[in-house]
């Protein structure tokens, strides 16, 4: 079961980082957004290769108004 | 008499990107405008946008927090303005309470931002938001040897502040007091001190209530004057972020001027030379 931003999520694993981002519906040019999995930055750049393992814990971040 | 000045000559002593070059640099970088900002706290994008355009500044702070959260699904949004305000990125690491998790934030904000700077904020304790100081000197090491040009939020301890600084931080940023509290600089003298003990950049951050905390800030010495609060959630928040901008400037023109000395008795602004005597 992937944990997507700390909530279950259907995604199944295998599927690619770029596939999950399109899921919540962002670009995949989309400025201000940066991944983790399982701790690990997910480079831009390896968002469409980077296939999730079956209990993937997902951090999808962006910016927020800030201090 | 003193020579007056004229209008026109004042206002360009007055216009930080005059004749006169009094950039600040910080890591190589050129900055006219010695105010940075927070975006936090601001009640819409329009104000942000009208307020960051009032205040001059050039540098401005964000956050990284999960999509959908809070508000987050409109971060295109967010990002959009700024980019459209033709302001830097100063990404931050707020709300971290680990050197782990703050050199986490700071390599995701690298990613999203494409910036290696990052406003390093490792927070010790969730009353006062004070800093961390032995994770704080963890997270700095660890990201200035990933190659990160990092802005440590700190204590106004000059030892603490110094260490940072001998790590190879870019520019120190100690607070005046706690986060949001808007009780100005507690201890001025420390402030003061830390000047004189670290050859970077000295930010002010964090405490700043009003246009004369800035000023302060700035008379003490400091190099910029980070506010966030202060602007966003006074009730005009664009009319203080001009106020704050003038400030800074006032502050920083008064500092370069060399204030008179303080002294316990009067000194005549009039010569005696010539007084009649009836």
């Amino acid at each position: 079961m992937i944990i997507l931003n700390g909530e279950r999520s259907e995604v199944p694993g295998g599927s690619t980082v770029a596939s999950v981002l399109a899921e919540l519906g962002l670009r995949p040019d989309e400025r201000g957004v940066a991944v983790a999995v399982d701790g690990e930055v997910i480079p831009r750049a390896r968002w469409e290769s980077f296939a999730l393992g079956a209990d993937a814990r997902v951090e999808v971040l962006t910016a927020m108004q800030g201090g | 008499m003193e020579p007056q000045l004229e209008a026109e000559q004042l206002d360009e002593h007055l216009e930080p990107s005059g004749a006169d070059d009094d950039r600040l640099f910080i890591a190589g970088r050129g900055l006219r405008s010695r105010l940075l900002l927070g975006t936090g706290g601001f009640p819409s994008l329009e104000l942000l946008a009208e307020s960051i355009r009032r205040s001059g500044s050039e540098l401005v702070t964000v956050a990284l927090r999960r999509l959908g959260a809070g508000g987050a699904r409109q971060s295109g949004s967010l990002v959009e303005v700024l980019a459209d305000a033709g302001v830097t990125l100063l990404p931050n690491t707020a709300g971290c309470h680990t050197a782990r998790d703050a050199v986490l934030t700071a390599r995701m904000a690298r990613e999203a931002f494409a910036t290696d700077w990052v406003k390093l904020e490792v927070i010790g304790d969730e009353d006062t938001l004070m800093p961390d100081a032995p994770e704080l000197l963890r997270a700095a090491e660890e990201l200035l040897a990933d190659g990160f040009v990092v802005l440590p939020y700190t204590t106004d301890d000059p030892v603490l502040a110094r260490r940072l600084a001998d790590l190879g931080c870019a520019a120190v940023m100690p607070l005046g007091s706690p986060i949001g509290s808007g009780m100005g600089i507690r201890n001025p003298y420390n402030i003061s001190l830390i000047r004189e003990s670290v050859q970077v950049p000295v930010v002010l951050d964090a405490g700043i209530g009003t246009a004369s905390d800035a000023a302060l800030a700035m008379e003490l010495g400091c190099d910029a004057v980070m506010a966030a609060s202060a602007i966003a959630r006074a009730e005009d928040p664009v009319c203080m972020a001009g106020a704050m901008r003038d400030a800074v400037t006032a502050g920083r023109l008064a500092y370069r001027a060399g204030r008179i000395p303080r002294r316990n008795y009067a000194t005549p602004s009039t010569s005696h030379t010539g007084l009649a005597e009836f």
